[in-house]
C-alpha cells in the first residue's frame, strides 16, 4: 500500500484500522495540466518540427476510380454510440469533478444516472461490435507494430522505410481505445458497487457490502480512473478538433468521410470497404 | 475513535477586537482558521481533538457584532448577542416573539447565556459518529455510519438526505426562516446578504458544511424586517429531554390572518433535514384556506410527502405531520384522526 500513500487519502476505520478513502485530489489538476501539457507539445511539434506524412505504395488509379465520391465509415448505431457515451462521458467527469474544485451543486443524482447510461451503451458498444462490427478492427495487429516502429525510427532520424497506409483505424486510435477500455471499465465496475453506497432506484443500500478496506481501494480506483479519463478526454477532443484530423471527426457526425482523405490516410486492402451495390474490394491478404 | 482528552491541540489564539481585525485574520488563514462565537460547538471539537485549526479566531471581543438594534425596517441583531440577550430582549419579546421562543427552546440557561445566536445557526451537525471523529462523508470520508441497517439513526433526517442523513440542530433558524430574516455576511467583498433559508445548505450541495460561510467568510448580523412583526406565531420543539437536548424536531410558523383565513404564512421545521425546510407547498396550500384542524391535517400530510424514514426514525413522519397541523391549526385543534 505503501505506493498508493503519496496519491491517496486515508483515514482510520471506526475499528482502529487505517484504510483508503479516495484518491488525492491534487490529481485532479495533475491530470489536467498532464493532459494541457500535452496538447501544447504536441500542437508546437506538429507546427514547428513534424514532416509531411509519408506512406509506403500508392492506391491503384483504378481502385480510386472505382470508389464513390463519400466513403461510409461509421453506423448510425456507431455514430449513435459514440455521442451518446461522449454526453455521459462529460457528465460524469463535470459532475464528479466541478463540486472538487469549489462549484457545487446536487450532482450524485446526475452522476448516478450518467453512469448507469454510460454502462448501457458501452454493454451494447461490446455486443454491436461483437457480432455487426469487425471486433479485430480496434486491436493492433502485427502490421500495426511494425509499422509503429518504422514511424518511431523515422521521428528519431534513425532509416526505415516509409510505413503502409492505416488500417481502418490508426495504432494510435488503437492504443487510446485500449486505454478507454482500462480506464472506462475500472471506473464502470467500481461504480456499479458505489451505487449501493447511495439511493438508486437499482440497490438497496449495502455499504457494509465489503470491508472498508475494500470500499477504500475501490473508491480510489475509482478516482484514478476519473482522472485518468480527465487527460484521455482532453486529448481526445483535442484531436478531434484539429484541422487534419476533421474529416475523421466529421465522420463520426454523418457516418462518411472524403474519397480523397481515404486514398491519401488508408489502406484498401487493410481497411476494405463493403459499398452497396458495388464490388467490395476486399482482397486476399 | 474521539476520545475527550481536554486538553486542545495547540493553535495560535487571535482575539480581534473589530469586524475588520477578524476579516483580515480570517483572509490571511482561510480554512486554517476557526471561528468561535460562544464556544460551545468549537470547544467539542478541538477538546475532542477532532479539529486542528492553526488559529482560532475568538470573536467575543468584537463589540460591533453585539446587540439588538432598531433599524428602519426592523431589527438587526448583532451575531454574537446571546440567546439569553435575544430571548429577554423587549423588542423581539413585544414584535418577534416567536424567535424569543426558539431561542428560549434551544439548551439550558446556562449555554444560552454564553451561546450566541450567530453560533446557533452555523453549528455544526450533531450526528454521534460524524461528532466521534468517524471518516464519514460529513468528514471527507466515503461512508455514512448512520445510514446503515444497523445504525443509531432515531435523530437523524427523513427528508432531502443524500449520503449524509445527518440533520441541522439549531432551534432558532426554523424561526428566523419564518421571519424571512436576511443574514448579513462579510466576505472580502463587502457584505452579502442572503435570505435566511438560503444560509443553510444540504448534502446534496455540499456534504461537508451545514451552511454556506466559505472559509475567510463571518456571519456580522441578522435583519429581520418588519413584515411579520405581531403576526401569529407557534413555536414548538420536541425533545426527549425537555431540560437540555437538541431537537428531535421544530416547527415554526408566522401567519397573519384575515377572521380565521390565512391571507399570509411562512413556516419552517428542523430537525428533518440537513437544513431547516421552509415549506413553501404547504404555505401555497394553506393560503386563502381557514386556520383551523383540518387545514392543519392536509398542510401536515403535505409536509411529508417524500419523507424517507431510516431504521429508527420513521416516528419522525407522524411527528412532523403533526407538528405542522398545530402550527396551522392551533393546539387545541391537535387531535389526529387517520
Amino acid at each position: 500500500m505503501g505506493i498508493l500513500k503519496p496519491f491517496t487519502q486515508w483515514a482510520t476505520s471506526p475499528w482502529g484500522q487505517n484504510v483508503p478513502i479516495h484518491i488525492a485530489w491534487f490529481l485532479i489538476w495533475v491530470a489536467a495540466l498532464a493532459g494541457l501539457a500535452f496538447l501544447i507539445g504536441h500542437a508546437i511539434y506538429l507546427r514547428y518540427f513534424a514532416k509531411a506524412e509519408k506512406f509506403e505504395g500508392d492506391v491503384p488509379r483504378t481502385l480510386a476510380a472505382a470508389l464513390p465520391q463519400r466513403i461510409p465509415r461509421h453506423s448510425l448505431a456507431a455514430r449513435s454510440f459514440h455521442w451518446i457515451m461522449a454526453a455521459a462521458m462529460f457528465t460524469l467527469l463535470f459532475t464528479a469533478f466541478l463540486p472538487r474544485i469549489g462549484i457545487q451543486f446536487d450532482w450524485v443524482t446526475y452522476h448516478w444516472i450518467a453512469g448507469t447510461i454510460l454502462t448501457a451503451s458501452v454493454i451494447f458498444h461490446v455486443i454491436h461490435a461483437s457480432f455487426w462490427l469487425d471486433f479485430w478492427a480496434i486491436w493492433p495487429d502485427k502490421a500495426d507494430l511494425r509499422d509503429g516502429l518504422r514511424r518511431v525510427r523515422r521521428f528519431m532520424g534513425l532509416p526505415a522505410p516509409p510505413p503502409r497506409r492505416f488500417a481502418k483505424y490508426p495504432l494510435e486510435n488503437k492504443l487510446y481505445h485500449g486505454a478507454i477500455i482500462v480506464t472506462g471499465l475500472s471506473a464502470i465496475g467500481t461504480g456499479v458497487f458505489m451505487m449501493s453506497r447511495v439511493r438508486t432506484i437499482f440497490f438497496p443500500r449495502n455499504p457494509y457490502l465489503f470491508s472498508d478496506m475494500t470500499w477504500g481501494l475501490m473508491y480510489v480506483l475509482h478516482g484514478l480512473a476519473g482522472v485518468g479519463l480527465i487527460a484521455l478526454v482532453m486529448m481526445h477532443v483535442y484531436f478531434a478538433v484539429r484541422p487534419e484530423k476533421l474529416d475523421i471527426t466529421k465522420s463520426m457526425i454523418f457516418g462518411s468521410m472524403r474519397r480523397e482523405f481515404y486514398l491519401e490516410h488508408y489502406d484498401p486492402e487493410r481497411w476494405p470497404l463493403e459499398l452497396r451495390q458495388q464490388e467490395s474490394f476486399r482482397t486476399e491478404r | 475513535m474521539a476520545v475527550i482528552r481536554d486538553i486542545m491541540p495547540a493553535f495560535e489564539l487571535v482575539q480581534p477586537t473589530s469586524i475588520a481585525d477578524a476579516q483580515k485574520v480570517l483572509q490571511d488563514y482561510k480554512a486554517d482558521a476557526w471561528i468561535m462565537a460562544g464556544g460551545l460547538d468549537s470547544f467539542d471539537w478541538l477538546k475532542d481533538r477532532i479539529k486542528r485549526p492553526k488559529v482560532l479566531v475568538d470573536l467575543s471581543g468584537i463589540g460591533e457584532l453585539k446587540g439588538v438594534r432598531i433599524t428602519a425596517d426592523g431589527i438587526e441583531i448583532g451575531a454574537m448577542t446571546t440567546l439569553t440577550e435575544v430571548v429577554k430582549d423587549p423588542v423581539i419579546r413585544q414584535k418577534y416573539s416567536l424567535l424569543a421562543d426558539g431561542a428560549e427552546a434551544a439548551a439550558s440557561p446556562q449555554i444560552r447565556n454564553q451561546g450566541t445566536i450567530g453560533g446557533n445557526v452555523t453549528q455544526d451537525a450533531r450526528c454521534w459518529y460524524y461528532r466521534a471523529g468517524w471518516p464519514c462523508y460529513r468528514a471527507g470520508g466515503n461512508m455514512c455510519y448512520a445510514d446503515t441497517p444497523t445504525a443509531r439513526n432515531r435523530e437523524h433526517a427523513i427528508l432531502h438526505a443524500d449520503r449524509c442523513v445527518a440533520v441541522n440542530p439549531s432551534d432558532s433558524a426554523p424561526a428566523l426562516i419564518a421571519l424571512d430574516a436576511k443574514f448579513v455576511i462579510r466576505t472580502n467583498k463587502g457584505d452579502r446578504i442572503v435570505d435566511a433559508e438560503d444560509y443553510f445548505v444540504g448534502p446534496d450541495i455540499d456534504i461537508t458544511r451545514l451552511h454556506i460561510l466559505k472559509p475567510g467568510e463571518l456571519l456580522t448580523a441578522i435583519r429581520i424586517p418588519s413584515t411579520w412583526a405581531g403576526a401569529r406565531f407557534y413555536f414548538e420543539k420536541v425533545r426527549d429531554r425537555n431540560v437540555w437536548d437538541f431537537p428531535l424536531l421544530n416547527v415554526a410558523s408566522a401567519m397573519q390572518l384575515s377572521g380565521n383565513t390565512i391571507e399570509r404564512i411562512r413556516i419552517a421545521v428542523n430537525g428533518a433535514a440537513a437544513r431547516p425546510l421552509r415549506l413553501k407547498a404547504v404555505e401555497d396550500s394553506v393560503r386563502g384556506k381557514p386556520a383551523i384542524a383540518s387545514t392543519g391535517e392536509m398542510a401536515g400530510k403535505l409536509a411529508v410527502q417524500g419523507a424517507i424514514p431510516l431504521q429508527f426514525n420513521a416516528y419522525k413522519i407522524p411527528l412532523m405531520r403533526n407538528l405542522v397541523k398545530r402550527a396551522i391549526g392551533g393546539v387545541e385543534e391537535a387531535r389526529w384522526v387517520s
